[in-house]
């Protein structure tokens, strides 16, 4: 009986296309795959900004919104039925087809990647033997779609806002990947459904996620922390600066297109989040054994609002950081820190398990972080500025 | 530690957070149309006429001097003077403004025409809720749309109301004993013609707000 709720789609699925005729099966499997992520997804990002406004509201002490809808439930809508009806407005001199391809891209980028995602047992819809390699792939697909944006729309506002995401966007993948390898190490596999399977597994109570070793640990506030340089999220949301560059990269875009770009962002957003489920949170298993009745699909999501609640919450709490505080913690502290983590995975790997390797894992982790740290809290020197100007 | 900033940030939001579904102190905002704050006395929005006792016309305190006309900085007040006289508030006969128009969206809210009035007979209003969906007729007042009671005034303004109040009570009075005294040194005087025609329609508009004070 628990069984066949925590399959409820997979045997609906395969109901469903007993229905066809063989010759069309394989098309319909891979409709009936996509369609529930095309319905879920868009639908987790409406209930998103509708969290998202109220969450800050209360974090400022304000209501948020609670005008359209009890409790303001209906803001979504009213805000879809805005930006579909807003006038769509190019600029003269852009370049049409790159303005309008750009957001098109993004949105469809942000899409694939939840190809390889495991939302449940038995549940994903491709499952690559390449499946992290493939959700990078995809996700460097991002930075493009952004400079075609900044590019096509002829405005320097746009072009350095493109720049600045992209300068964002490569720094944070380098990390991002190197956070994950880490995971690849310990499971010997760059498929997501075997990681998956590999932390599905109980220790009297406790489940054997990545995140409860020392290496899984740091690898996921590495992963977290670049996922959101990666989605453009506050702290690391420079490239959109109201007083310095307005919009940024989507200043030239309006209605629907610019909610296409906002979708996008979010979904990118829920994307890395359910691979940092994935790869160290145990994907779609209970957190504790006893509640492994649970259907696996309410367990994925649970994760993933939680890591979206801590998204709006970091949002919150943070101010944004300047460029060069930036980049010097992508390079200074979380690329070293990704590299040392993965010395550490090797050690873990290679000393027999006990309390010692925990010590030892945890002081070869806790050092670097320790001693880069002052790198970054080192105090700039004021001085007067000078000027050279050409004689 | 690095990141004890961080962990302290996220507390105090997280307070706020909390703190902001259990105590509701924490929550400033006024739900406008549902919840509204208390008017301040001093509370300014828009020049209003003010008129005594019940019938707006015949107890309008303005006599058509256009002296707050030619004061007004952004001339939004229009004024045509009537023909023939009436009693004012302290029973002279005066003129009385035929037609008396404020545009209120030229109107800055400066107060001077209420400054400059010399018979207390405009005020400043404290009603703000004047948006209309036609904008031209629905923001240039009329003269009956402008007219409102002493009673309001009393209730918006009290303090200054009543002060005003006090000060038309003494005018009034002083005026009555004027034309008294002017009655009794005709009556005293042999073969005076006719009645005191300038004290006995005075008795009769202003009768209620003589003795009007602040309620």
């Amino acid at each position: 009986m628990i069984q066949a709720f925590d399959q409820i789609f997979v045997l609906a699925k395969h109901w469903l296309l007993g229905f066809v005729p063989a010759i069309a099966q394989p098309l319909c499997s891979a409709i009936l795959s996509v369609i529930p992520v095309l319905i879920a997804f868009p639908l987790l990002f409406a209930i998103t900004t509708w969290l998202e406004r109220k969450g800050l509201g209360r974090i400022q002490n304000r209501y948020g919104p609670n005008r359209a809808g009890p409790y303001g439930l209906f803001q979504p809508i009213a805000d879809a039925i805005k930006s579909l009806t807003k006038e769509d407005i190019i600029p003269v001199t852009a370049d049409r087809m790159v303005h309008f391809l750009a957001p098109l891209l993004l949105a469809s980028a942000a899409f694939l990647a939840y190809a390889v995602l495991p939302i449940g047992r038995n549940m994903v819809i491709v499952n690559l033997d390449a499946g992290v390699l493939f959700f990078f792939a995809v996700g460097s697909v991002v930075e493009l779609s952004v400079f075609m944006a900044g590019w096509s729309s002829r405005s320097k506002y746009s072009l350095l806002g493109a720049m600045r995401a992209i300068a964002q966007m490569i720094s944070y993948e380098v990390p991002l990947v190197l956070a994950s390898v880490v995971v690849i190490m310990q499971a010997g596999s760059l498929s997501t459904v075997s990681i998956v399977n590999k932390q599905a597994g109980y220790t009297g109570i406790w489940p054997h996620w990545f995140v409860f070793t020392p290496w899984g640990l740091v690898g996921f506030v590495l992963f977290m922390i670049a996922a959101t340089a990666e989605s453009n999220r506050s702290p690391f949301d420079l490239p959109e600066g109201e007083s310095e560059i307005i919009a940024g990269y989507y200043i030239e875009y309006s209605g629907f297109k610019f909610a296409l770009f906002f979708l996008g962002e979010y979904l990118g957003m829920f994307a890395t989040s359910g691979m940092a489920i994935t790869l160290f949170l145990g994907g779609w298993s209970a957190p504790l054994s006893f509640l492994t009745w649970i259907p696996s699909y309410i367990w994925f999501f649970a994760k993933l609002v939680t890591l979206i609640c801590g998204f709006i919450w970091i949002r919150g709490t943070l101010p944004r950081l300047r460029m060069d505080q930036l980049m010097n913690l992508a390079w200074q502290f979380i690329l070293p820190m990704a590299l040392i983590n993965m010395l550490v995975a090797g050690i873990w790997h290679f000393m027999p398990s006990g309390v010692l390797r925990w010590l030892v894992c945890a002081a070869v982790a806790a050092a670097p972080c320790i001693l880069l740290s002052f790198g970054l809290k080192k105090k700039k020197k004021f001085q007067v500025r000078t000027y050279r100007f050409a004689d | 530690m690095l990141g004890n900033g961080i962990l302290k940030g996220l507390t105090e939001t997280a307070r706020n957070f909390f703190g902001s579904y259990v105590g509701k102190e924490r929550l400033t905002t006024v739900q406008y149309p549902e919840e509204r704050l208390p008017q301040i006395e001093a509370a300014r929005s828009f020049p209003f006429l003010v008129y005594d006792g019940a019938d707006w016309q015949q107890g309008m305190r303005c006599v058509g001097c256009q002296i707050c006309e030619k004061e007004c900085p952004p001339k939004c007040i229009f004024i045509e003077k009537s023909k023939d006289k009436k009693p004012d508030a302290v029973g002279k006969q005066q003129f009385y403004p035929a037609v008396f128009n404020i545009d209120i969206s030229v109107c800055m809210s400066c107060q001077i025409c209420v400054e400059v009035c010399p018979f207390e007979a405009i005020k400043m209003d404290v009603d703000y809720n004047l948006s209309s969906d036609d904008r031209f007729g629905g923001l240039l007042f009329d003269k009956h749309r402008l007219a409102k009671s002493n009673e309001y005034y009393n209730t918006i303004h009290p303090t200054e109301a009543g002060a005003v109040d006090a000060r038309l009570a003494e005018d009034r009075a002083k005026a009555e004993a004027k034309a008294k005294a002017a009655a009794d040194a005709k009556a005293a005087a042999p073969g005076a013609p006719g009645t005191p025609s300038l004290g006995a329609p005075a008795s009769t508009a202003p009768a209620q707000s003589t003795d009007g004070e602040p309620k």
